[in-house]
């Protein structure tokens, strides 16, 4: 299965921020729209940067000036980014491997959407439940099929 | 008045699409604590989707999910409207007129293209097509594929590909105990094809198909199955990268390809040639306009950042003499008329199953989608099932805060009578009962599981209709 698999189902939604934005407005952001990480870019070109919430708290719980500190201060660079046709085990490997939340997916240049490690997770448990009701579903007729063949 | 969702108020939900996924959604519906009358629509007088037209002939145990669905069908608040297209018969302002809540469950129904100079050559199919027309399914019965020619390719390397190539490899005799239609069965045993290759464009730890379909190929009656030994070797970079993730099953799969290297063919009529890291550039043709090769350009792998190993093609090109090519590199979505589409994925836009307003992102009330056309066209029938779950659960949220359609014509006679006006013909589940009976019987006479009904005016005849 690909990435491309779990963007379907997420609307294209992006949530991204600017460098030169505030830490409170970008808390504002991912309050809002109830995400962990925001993709953080400049006016053009591919992501410069992404802010987690637990960048944020990490530094909030020794400084309280932070605030008002720069997006592009507390943001985590360079951008590990992966691509549509990357397959879930890759991804979630590299994610494990980097110590990485979130990965932005970029198409080109263009920021088509951002997967958490979670969604990878979920999308692996899916997967796996499905071959297992496929396979349940196989065994059963096959043991049918004795019964009547005895 | 009632809440919507109990006794007296049951929650009205319209299904599209009769497939494994429409099925699914019913079921999880019917079970859920909020009392729902469910209307499942699908354009074919037959339900069951792709278990009907797409699962192939010589896999019947996997068709046995039907006995599920049967079930779902028996329950008394369930209805089955066959026969009844949306778009052409229903819209989705009618459907908003009946229900509370729609949900789009209706598949891939066409196919990727490979984007080669020569792909529409006469000789050169989608393996949607042929599935579709050996499966018997109305609107493909009467298509021709020329198998009078000695070489096919099916390029791909998922299990849709395999099966394609299996039934290109099976002797009648074979063929002859599954439920395959009579016209492919009847086409296919004057077959003249030899040969049959299988192409990757990536290596064998990168193909799609799953180990029990691979290992199936080397054991055909009159086929030998071959693969040349220096594309089924694994590569250091495909090494790597299986011992990265640990992943049993492919390590397995590999495996097994390598034990089809090189091998020598046998008195066996037919051979199989798996091929790896090659890729169509051109389908050729001559002067009729008709298909004579393949060219193909030979890749190499590379690393994207994630360490996925993606086709790069080298500059090395060849040709394989073949007559007929069926590309099988995916299925793909089609839109509906009035339902939101996300172009980049071909599948409705939707979040977890909630259809979004392309403008504001929003979600629609009352819309939803599920299976294929809401994640696209992956994993096995069982994997729609946790999908429609997913899609159900956000219907049931939604109910419970009031979210809903709020229906001109709510009483389940209406909705009954809009589909007896806009389409006379529309079949029941007790008139595919009818068929499924009729197409047993005819199969127990010649030891097969079934003789399927092609065409809707039989199934209308046998309907009573
Ligand atoms: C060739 C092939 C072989 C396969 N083999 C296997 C296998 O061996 N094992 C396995 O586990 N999985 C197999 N699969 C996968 C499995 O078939 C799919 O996972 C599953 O069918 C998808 O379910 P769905 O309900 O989303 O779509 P579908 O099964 O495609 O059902 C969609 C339904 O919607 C209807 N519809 C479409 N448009 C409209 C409209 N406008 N109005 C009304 N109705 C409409 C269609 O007629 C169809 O009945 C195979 C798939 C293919 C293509």
């Amino acid at each position: 299965m690909t990435i491309a698999t779990i963007l379907a189902k997420k609307g294209g939604h992006v949530f991204t921020v600017r460098p030169d934005q505030t830490i409170r407005e970008a808390l504002a952001i991912l309050a809002e729209r109830n995400v962990g990480a925001l993709v953080v870019m400049a006016s053009a070109g591919p992501p410069v940067g992404i802010l987690s919430e637990r960048d944020i708290v990490r530094r909030l719980v020794r400084d309280e000036q932070a605030f008002t500190m720069k997006v592009s201060e507390l943001m985590s660079k360079p951008v590990i980014s992966g691509v549509p046709q990357d397959d879930l085990a890759s991804a979630a490997v590299t994610m494990t491997e980097k110590r990485i939340r979130h990965l932005p997916i970029l198409d080109g240049e263009r920021l088509v959407g951002v997967i958490s490690i979670g969604d990878i997770v979920k999308a692996q448990r899916d997967e796996y439940q499905g071959e297992v009701e496929t396979l349940e579903t196989q065994l059963i007729e096959e043991g049918r099929g004795k019964v009547i063949k005895h | 008045m009632a809440a919507v969702g109990t006794a007296d108020r049951p929650l009205r939900v319209a299904i599209i699409g009769a497939g494994p996924t429409g099925f699914y959604a019913a079921d999880h519906l019917l079970r859920s604590a909020t009392t729902v009358e469910i209307d499942l629509y699908d354009r074919l007088p037959t339900p069951f989707g792709l278990v009907r037209g797409g699962v192939a002939p010589d896999h019947q145990k996997i068709k046995a999910v039907t006995a599920a669905f049967d079930k779902v069908a028996a329950h008394p608040r369930f209805r089955f409207f066959g026969n009844v297209e949306l778009g052409k018969h229903v819209t989705v302002d009618d459907l908003r007129r009946h229900y509370h809540q729609v949900v789009y469950c209706t598949g891939a129904q066409t196919d990727r293209r490979m984007g080669v100079p020569g792909e529409d050559l006469s000789g050169s199919h989608p393996a949607t097509e042929f599935v579709a027309w050996y499966n018997g399914h109305p609107d493909y019965r009467d298509l021709t594929f020329d198998l009078s020619v000695e070489r096919a390719a099916v390029v791909g390397v998922g299990n849709v590909a395999v099966d394609v190539a299996r039934i290109l490899c099976r002797t009648p005799d074979e063929l002859a105990q599954t439920d395959i239609a009579d016209h492919a069965l009847e086409a296919l045993r004057r077959s003249r094809i030899k040969e049959v290759y299988l192409l990757g464009r990536r290596g064998p730890a990168q193909a799609a198909f799953t180990n029990p379909e691979i290992k199936e190929l080397g054991e055909l009656a009159d086929t030998d199955i071959t693969v040349p030994a220096a594309e089924a070797a694994l590569d250091d970079a495909s090494r790597a990268s299986l011992e990265r993730t640990n992943d049993r099953a492919t390590m397995k799969k590999v495996e097994i390809i390598r034990t089809y290297a090189d091998r020598a063919r046998t008195e066996r009529s037919r051979a199989l040639v798996l091929r790896f890291l090659v890729s169509p550039a051109e389908v050729v043709g001559d002067d009729a306009g008709r298909v004579t090769g393949l060219e193909l350009v030979r890749n190499t792998l590379v690393p994207t950042t994630t360490g996925t190993l993606q086709a790069k093609p080298t500059g090395e090109h060849e040709v394989l003499p073949v007559g007929l090519v069926f590309r099988s590199v995916g299925y793909r979505g089609v839109p509906l008329p009035g339902v939101p589409f996300n172009e980049s994925w071909a599948v409705i836009l939707n979040e977890k199953g909630r259809v979004l307003d392309p403008d504001t992102k929003q979600p629609l009330v009352g819309e939803f989608t599920a299976g294929w056309i809401k994640r696209g066209p992956t994993g096995v029938i069982g994997t729609n099932k946790p999908d429609a779950a997913e899609t159900v659960q956000c219907m049931l949220e939604d109910t419970a805060a009031g979210r809903l359609l709020t229906p001109a014509e709510p009483a389940a006679d209406a909705a009954e009578r809009l589909v007896r006006e806009r389409q006379p013909q529309w079949f029941s589940y007790a008139d595919w009962l009818k068929v499924n009976e009729t197409e047993v019987a005819k199969g127990r006479a010649g030891g097969r599981p079934r003789v399927k009904l092609t065409r809707v005016d039989e199934m209308l005849a046998v309907a009573g209709r």
